[in-house]
């Protein structure tokens, strides 16, 4: 765009829209968001996450995720952790067989994310017991409500795991006093219908 | 473990779904399983509702479409249980986005869970809130989310203070409702809430000005005495992140300072101590430590000038970039292009190390560097750079070498210091990386060789060398054969050598071959082959000796697939056969390519069309524009009497559609006559003066005499020149036909148009700078005015870097040729030509915007203005 300005510059322009500068920098409405959306896919390319904090239709959404783990999965083990596309940086960090991503904007601090990352894996670490992908495939809801009180909006909620960890299992009980106290789910909804 | 789940269904499906070898098998267990869900749905049993959820949820993540369990998320929100809530809520999140009208629906729900007794439920709502919400739901809960930032538990007030920087982000007029919410959070202790206090004040200092002035004075004391704190602070094993006390607050804090310090020197004073501190007293060894530091640095380059921070950071980027850790260098090069904005040389000096950068393994790593190397070119280090890139270029991946190649193309376009070592440089990239340029880099170097009168041999020689090597590089092979078939005669003649070449021999024969090889190989494009037929017919009259081995290589092109090709190649043919007399004027040598008009088309702020004057467009239109001329002789000379009307407004069709665009047709409304020949004269490529003058007469006479006795010709004439009624007089076009022709006798007709004179006007005038306009109608185009501005400084300081740009509405055309200097010196003045062309020429004056630009003792200077008095009638 640079080299396009200066070419202007010196030569004066034609203008074929109404009333409309060749300079517009005007910034974009679109609001900064630190994390567009978070992705765990397998290294078979298997989704086991997504959660997206910019809208996305469902169209784009597989796109994306067709797109982007096409281009980390064929990434060589030793390059850097970023990938840009489409004017965004993808952060990844592979853990085992599973590639974390997040997605950001070229502005952003991509030492960070890694860093969020870490801090993601590390409490479902801790939550599930030295963590493995079968711990996320049947109990993806778990990893769900763990990112959840990672991350709002895009950006991060909480750096001490041990109050994450907190949440969580204060959440857990009571998940597990209404299944006592009911004695079977059945009985909840049937209370709860009542 | 698991609670709700339990039932082994949920479980069961993930395994059979697992199972699966093939993607129909699992397609197969898909849609059975989503029949399931959607009958149970229809039951309506609220037993199975969270199960179905978690299944479709697992579904979603698979891809498959799941709309259908929209609803049931809104149900499992609206019933009473924590377990359906956070389920629901899940669900909510993944299935649903923004943009979903079923969202709306659950408003109702969030406002009351915000409001319920239990902080965990009131977490769930926030969460999804902060999450998915819409402009309109923000609006609605905005006031609820802003009584939870004061909420007693720190778990609720983290959560609502990230919801709110949503919300502000939705709906940037609520910002101001939260600021006095946001300052009492960042007095906070627990950490989870400080970094989402100051996230929170970060968002509204982005979106509100004032918020940024309350924040810039209340705050910035207190920010950094925390920043501060945490610094010291001693090891707290809950925040420890290698050695590091919260590295993700430290970041968070350093770029809230950021915004602060940003265009603000007494902010940016206070804050020097403690970016010191950071960028000197943290630990580099560790990824969070080198996040923390990466950070500090971007706040040092943003806030104001404090030179002694700005060198601790240029040396903390050079101590990255020589990092081994890939990501480290990725992030310096990152930086260095920020930092080149202040500190060239700096960055300079570590030239070498980037320019390693660029050929690294990591495509990253390379693309940056690039990036950051195209930054650092000027004139003196042009030759150098460009030579290393090319070098590399030859070696780097294939799919590198489109990213190579274009850059290297734009650095050498801007810096080169001479014309020779442009075109060099240009061979060389087109050489290695040919078929990777993009259309508009040969075709800016084809008018740059045009324009270089003296190298034209030179260059020849040089392509012609070039493509005997590297015949697969399409671009390359165009050039040289657009250039073969233009300077033929300098290629075998060795005409103009330049002291660096080395004599070569090349007969007439080896120079078609090229031509010939071109045309034959299989895998040519349309193009490629279209201008190898037009060099053709150039080298048979540069060439007579050999003429009918090129008219037998024409001919075989009748036989050519594509349509084009075969008519081509029948009327060039006939222009060797029969009309050897005007075959040499008609296949004279381009004019020259004006340089300018090209890069302002090129610059794409005009899409496809041209003044009448930019005509000279590159290659092609060369080429495929000397065909027509062959239906406008035939017309002519055989079928004088028998050329109905329909015949003449196609092959003028066919004309106007070689090069001329709609629009053009359109901003051409009403050219006069001369106009009319000059556009002929341009599209034919017949130069001024005619070399045989005796023979054109005959010819034109046959023309005029066709014009006398039919009007076809003419009415052909009027219908090229405008889409309106035809309103020239038939002895003007005859005058015009005749131009045509004869290229040199002035037209009875010129005078006539000429437009009466126009008073100057004061188009602008501030206390420090007058702008005068005087008009001049090129004569024959009425549409056209061409506008001398004078610039007149009337201050007693010289202004630098002056910049003038205009617009206009869209029913004018302008173009601006390059002012007479960019330095305005005190009381004197710069000339720049501008000329418009007025499409609706006496229906609308001209009107005109301007904004001008320019440095006093080093600071911008803007100012604008709009130009309404003009004189009638232009």
């Amino acid at each position: 765009r640079k080299l396009f300005f200066s070419s202007l510059l010196r030569i004066g322009s034609f203008i074929s829209f109404f009333w409309s500068f060749v300079l517009r920098c005007a910034p974009s409405l679109n609001y900064e968001i630190m994390i567009h959306f978070v992705l765990l896919v397998s290294r078979q390319g298997k989704v086991r996450l997504t959660k997206w904090y910019s809208p996305y239709t469902q169209k784009e959404r597989s796109k994306v995720i067709r797109e982007l783990s096409g281009v980390i999965l064929n990434r060589g083990p030793k390059l850097c952790n970023f990938v840009e596309w489409r004017g965004y940086k993808v952060v990844y960090k592979r853990y085992a067989s599973l590639y974390f991503c997040m997605c950001i904007d070229q502005e952003d601090n991509e030492l960070e994310v890694l860093e969020i990352i870490h801090h993601y894996v590390e409490i479902l670490d801790r939550y599930f017991g030295s963590v493995c992908e079968l711990d996320l495939i049947f109990n993806f809801h778990k990893a769900y409500y763990i990112l959840d009180e990672l991350l709002i909006a895009g950006e991060l909620q909480e750096s001490s795991k041990k109050t994450v960890a907190r949440i969580i299992s204060a959440q857990d009980q009571m998940v597990e006093a209404a299944k006592e106290e009911a004695g079977s789910i059945s009985n909840i909804i049937a209370q709860a219908t009542k | 473990m698991n609670s709700i789940f339990s039932g082994t269904r949920l479980r069961d499906m993930i395994r059979s779904i697992r199972a699966c070898k093939t993607a129909a098998e699992e397609r197969g267990v898909v849609r059975k399983e989503c029949a399931d869900i959607r009958a149970s749905i229809n039951e309506n049993d609220p037993h199975d509702r969270h199960r179905n959820l978690a299944k479709l949820m697992f579904i979603h993540m698979l891809g498959y479409p799941t709309h259908f369990g929209q609803m049931e998320c809104l149900k499992l929100i609206a019933s009473p249980g924590f377990p359906e809530k956070r389920i629901g809520y899940l669900g909510l999140m993944l299935l649903l986005d923004e943009r979903q009208e079923v969202l709306m629906l659950v408003t109702n729900s969030l406002k009351q869970d915000l409001n319920h007794t239990n902080q965990y439920v009131v977490g769930l709502a926030l969460c999804a809130l902060g999450n998915i919400c819409s402009a309109e739901m923000a609006r609605d809960l905005a006031p609820e989310v802003e009584r939870l930032i004061q909420f007693r538990d720190p778990n609720i007030r983290k959560k609502a203070a990230l919801c709110s920087t949503r919300i502000v982000r939705k709906v940037p007029d609520l910002a101001e409702n939260f600021v006095n919410a946001a300052s009492s959070l960042l007095k906070e202790k627990h950490h989870g809430v400080l970094i989402t206090g100051v996230q929170l004040c970060y968002e509204l200092c982005t979106i509100s000005e004032e918020a940024l002035e309350y924040f810039r004075k209340k705050c910035t004391e207190g920010l950094i005495k925390t920043l501060r704190d945490i610094t010291n602070s001693a090891y707290q094993p809950e925040y420890d992140v290698a050695g590091i006390t919260d590295p993700f607050l430290h970041i968070r804090l350093l770029k809230l300072l950021r915004v602060l310090g940003h265009g603000d020197a007494d902010a940016s004073d206070l804050m020097t101590d403690i970016l010191a501190q950071v960028a000197t007293k943290t630990e580099s060894n560790k990824n969070a430590g080198n996040a923390v530091l990466y950070e500090c640095v971007e706040t040092i380059m943003a806030i104001e000038d404090t030179s002694s921070l700005r060198v601790l950071a240029i040396n903390i980027l050079g101590r990255f970039l020589s990092n081994r850790d890939n990501n480290i260098r990725y992030v310096a090069l990152n930086m260095l292009m920020k930092a080149i904005a202040f500190d060239d040389q700096a960055v300079q000096r570590h030239r070498v190390t980037i320019l390693e950068c660029v050929k690294d393994p990591d495509a990253s790593i390379r693309k940056r560097a690039l990036e950051l190397v195209s930054l650092l070119v000027n004139e003196n280090n042009v030759k150098q750079l460009t030579k290393e890139l090319i070098d590399y270029l030859e070696i780097s991946d294939e799919d590198f070498k489109e990213d190579l190649s274009a850059k290297i193309c734009s650095i050498v376009e801007k810096f080169s210091p001479e014309k020779i070592w442009y075109i060099d440089q240009m061979l060389k990239v087109l050489s290695e990386a040919g078929k990777f340029v993009k259309d508009d880099v040969w075709h800016a170097l084809i008018v740059v060789i045009s324009n270089a009168s003296e190298l034209h041999g030179y260059t020849v020689r040089a392509l012609y060398k070039a493509v005997l090597t590297y015949s697969e590089q399409e671009t390359l092979v165009r050039v040289a054969i657009w250039c073969i078939g233009e300077y033929g005669d300098l290629l075998v003649n060795n005409v103009g050598m330049l002291g660096i070449e080395d004599p070569i021999t090349v007969t007439e024969s080896d120079a078609v071959d090229v031509v010939e090889d071109a045309i034959t190989r299989h895998n040519s494009d349309m193009t490629t082959k279209a201008m190898a037929l037009v060099a053709l017919l150039k080298l048979s009259s540069r060439f007579p000796s050999i003429s009918e081995r090129i008219k037998d290589i024409i001919v075989k092109q009748k036989g050519s697939l594509l349509l084009e090709m075969q008519q081509r190649a029948i009327e060039f043919n006939s222009i060797v056969d029969r009309h050897k007399n005007i075959r040499s004027s008609l296949v004279e040598r381009m004019p020259v390519l004006d340089e300018a008009t090209f890069n302002v088309r090129r610059a794409g702020s005009l899409p496809a069309s041209v003044s009448t004057m930019a005509k000279p467009s590159v290659s092609i239109p060369n080429g495929v524009a000397a065909a027509p001329l062959v239906d406008l002789l035939d017309l002519g000379s055989d079928d004088i009497l028998a050329a109905p009307s329909s015949s003449g407004a196609d092959f003028l069709q066919d004309l106007l559609g070689v090069d001329l665009g709609s629009s053009e047709v359109q901003s051409g409304a009403t050219p006069g006559p001369k106009a009319g020949a000059d556009l002929l004269m341009d599209i034919l490529s017949i130069g001024t003066p005619s070399p045989s003058p005796a023979q054109n007469n005959t010819s034109s006479v046959d023309l005029l005499s066709t014009a006398g006795i039919n009007n076809n010709p003419s009415t052909a004439l009027d219908t090229l020149s405008s889409p309106a009624p035809p309103h020239i007089a038939t002895t003007a076009s005859a005058g015009g036909m005749f131009d045509l022709l004869d290229g040199l006798s002035p037209s009875p007709s010129k005078e006539a148009t000429n437009g009466p004179a126009y008073p100057p006007i004061v188009a602008y005038e501030s206390s420090t700078l007058k702008i005068e306009f005087t008009f001049s109608k090129p004569s024959g185009n009425l549409q056209e005015t061409n506008v001398q501005a004078t610039f007149i400084n009337l201050s007693p300081n010289t202004f630098t870097d002056f910049i003038f740009q205009a617009a206009v509405p869209k029913f004018l055309q302008l173009h601006l040729d390059p002012a007479s200097s960019n330095t305005l010196p005190a009381s004197g003045n710069i000339t720049q030509n501008l000329k418009v062309t007025n499409s609706q020429h006496g229906k609308k004056s001209l009107v005109m915007r301007m904004r001008i630009g320019y440095k006093v003792n080093g600071k911008d200077v803007l100012e604008e203005g709009q130009i309404n008095n003009f004189p009638r009638g232009l």
